[in-house]
């Protein structure tokens, strides 16, 4: 049966990514706070395994075993759909990431726009919970996330197309392939910061994590989860912040093109120069969590829309014009 | 073929029923999620036919834009749970029979698009609609959608603008007291500007006026 071989096939391949990346978020939450650690000159987790690897493991087992509280005014069903939203959507958007020219579940010929989707959906995952969690501190963070996430998802959209015109194609591949001489973060180098900051907007992270902000929200939308429910969550926005890091290195700093086509750097495989420049992203991403401090709501909302969007906009005519009146349209 | 047909009966099976739930749920805010998951399982079908390009703008437009604004004005307004009575059946509303109006004229609608779809060739097969498998369809809607059709799309935008602009005019409050951040002053301050060393007198204050 032609059939049965296929989803065989298809299911070996997506556990073969899946699990790899649920590894990678585990060691990249130790990472992230072991970077912390040493920015503050703490030695930070450090104790369970090897320099503390198994420390998210640790963890992981904690929440396993401890109980699930449903609050009883809460709306049960979507409840508990949140998590289980957030997550499936984190991991779902991996299958169109190209980790290198051969892996890759599925090669579409719009991946940019199924990526930017399936990130703009994950704005559920978080206004479900808050709202579901019937509580005054979840829905305050839950208005605010989506709030911030909307925004951001505009300029990240108009960034994105600054890119689409230099490749002229939707395809992931095709965009990595098309940075082959020139990697877009030179000639794009502010969208390239615009994008990082957006980035790490779109994902709540510090120093725009203010759905979570602990001294005025508790921990904003993720207030009445307890357990495995919890770490969901924190799965789901650790895999998403990979993502936006894989998403970067594909659209601006080559895929998993070797920095220069010289000896012995092209010979190395492609997976490695990927996974190493998701790692620096996510290395800059802890750095900014350290030392940056949070924002105000208005400075963030005046930022988005005030800021990134006009500019980001200007670039995409400047981009254009420059293709046109040189003539190096593609396609 | 079989599995094409299965994927279709699967989503459009998803997308009828949580329709019918859009209608039928006592709660608002579940209404506004099953109609996420019909818009989902629609965009799916646009995919299953080819379309990938329509379907993940479906995804983006009208998931990531249009049905959050439509949870946030639900969640926002307290409007969750119908609490009308004529909502459960005990009292005559008006509203019934306006609805009634509504859904026969679109029935109407489609016997008539269903009828009026033998001239279809009339107007599908002008010379820019040309299908080409050589392109992805997002190549050949580009080439439609800027070529043939760019009046059309800078009018939709213009009249998208005028709408937002009105938005904006009808709930524009102008607020007293408010008192606003310049970032410019901020940043011109100098420290002779706000910094006055004041010698004190022993036993007795210093007034600082501002």
């Amino acid at each position: 049966m032609d059939i049965f071989y296929t989803i065989y096939n298809e299911t070996y391949k997506i556990f073969l990514l899946l699990i790899p990346i649920l590894i990678s978020v585990a060691l990249i939450v130790w990472f992230d706070r072991r970077v912390w650690g040493f920015v503050q000159r703490r030695k930070g987790p450090n104790v369970v395994g090897p320099f503390g690897l198994f420390q998210t493991a640790a963890d992981a087992l904690k929440y396993i075993f401890k109980e699930i509280i449903i609050p009883a005014s809460s709306n049960k069903i979507v409840f508990i759909l949140a998590p289980i939203v957030t997550m499936t959507l984190a991991l779902s958007a991996w299958a169109v990431i190209p980790l290198s020219e051969k892996i890759i579940i599925s090669d579409i010929n719009v991946g940019i726009l199924y990526i930017f989707a399936i990130s703009s959906l994950g704005v559920y995952g978080i206004i479900m919970g808050g709202w579901a969690s019937n509580s005054k501190y979840p829905f305050l963070g839950a208005i605010r996330s989506a709030a911030q996430m909307v925004s951001y998802e505009v300029s990240i959209g108009i960034i994105i197309i600054n890119v689409l015109l230099c490749v002229g194609s939707l395809n992931l591949t095709d965009i990595v392939l098309a940075q082959e001489k020139l990697w877009f973060v030179i000639p794009l180098f502010p969208m390239f910061v615009i994008f990082f900051i957006s980035a790490l907007a779109e994902t709540n992270r510090p120093p725009f994590d203010l759905p979570e902000a602990e001294a005025e929200l508790v921990a904003g939308y993720q207030t009445e989860y307890s357990g495995m429910m919890y770490a969901m969550f924190w799965l789901g926005e650790y895999a998403n912040i990979l993502l936006l890091c894989a998403l970067g290195s594909i659209l601006f700093l080559g895929g998993w093109l070797s920095p220069v086509d010289i000896y012995p750097l092209n010979v190395i495989p492609g997976i490695f120069w990927m996974v190493f420049k998701i790692l620096l992203l996510f290395f800059m991403f802890a750095i900014i969590k350290a030392i940056v401090p949070r924002y105000r709501y208005d400075q963030l909302m005046r930022l988005g829309w005030k800021v990134f969007l006009p500019f980001s906009l200007l670039y995409v005519v400047l981009t254009a014009s420059f293709l046109v009146y040189f003539d190096l349209l593609p396609g | 073929m079989i599995a094409h047909a299965l994927f279709f009966y699967f989503f459009s099976i998803i997308a009828i029923i949580s329709a019918i739930f859009v209608i039928v749920s006592r709660n608002t805010v579940h209404a506004v999620f099953f109609l996420i998951l019909d818009f989902i399982s629609i965009a799916c079908l646009f995919i299953m036919i080819g379309a990938e390009f329509l379907g993940m703008m479906m995804l983006i437009v009208y998931v990531g834009a249009v049905a959050v604004l439509f949870l946030f004005v639900v969640m926002l307004m307290n409007v969750t749970e119908q609490k009308l009575s004529w909502f459960r059946g005990s009292k005559r509303s008006g509203h019934i029979p306006t609805g009634l109006i509504v859904g026969s004229v679109i029935l109407l609608e489609l016997v008539v698009i269903v009828g009026g779809w033998q001239y279809r060739d009339t107007f599908s097969q002008t010379e820019f609609l040309k299908f080409d498998s050589d392109f992805t369809n997002t190549h050949l809607i580009g080439n439609v959608l800027y070529t043939e059709y760019i009046h059309l799309f800078q009018i939709s935008g213009i009249i998208l603008l005028l709408s937002m602009i009105g938005a904006i005019v009808l709930t524009y409050r102008k607020r007293e007291g408010v008192k606003k951040q310049s970032y410019i002053k901020q940043i011109s301050r100098e420290r002779e500007d706000s910094v006055k060393l004041v010698d004190g007198e022993f036993n007795k204050g210093v007034s600082i006026d501002d």
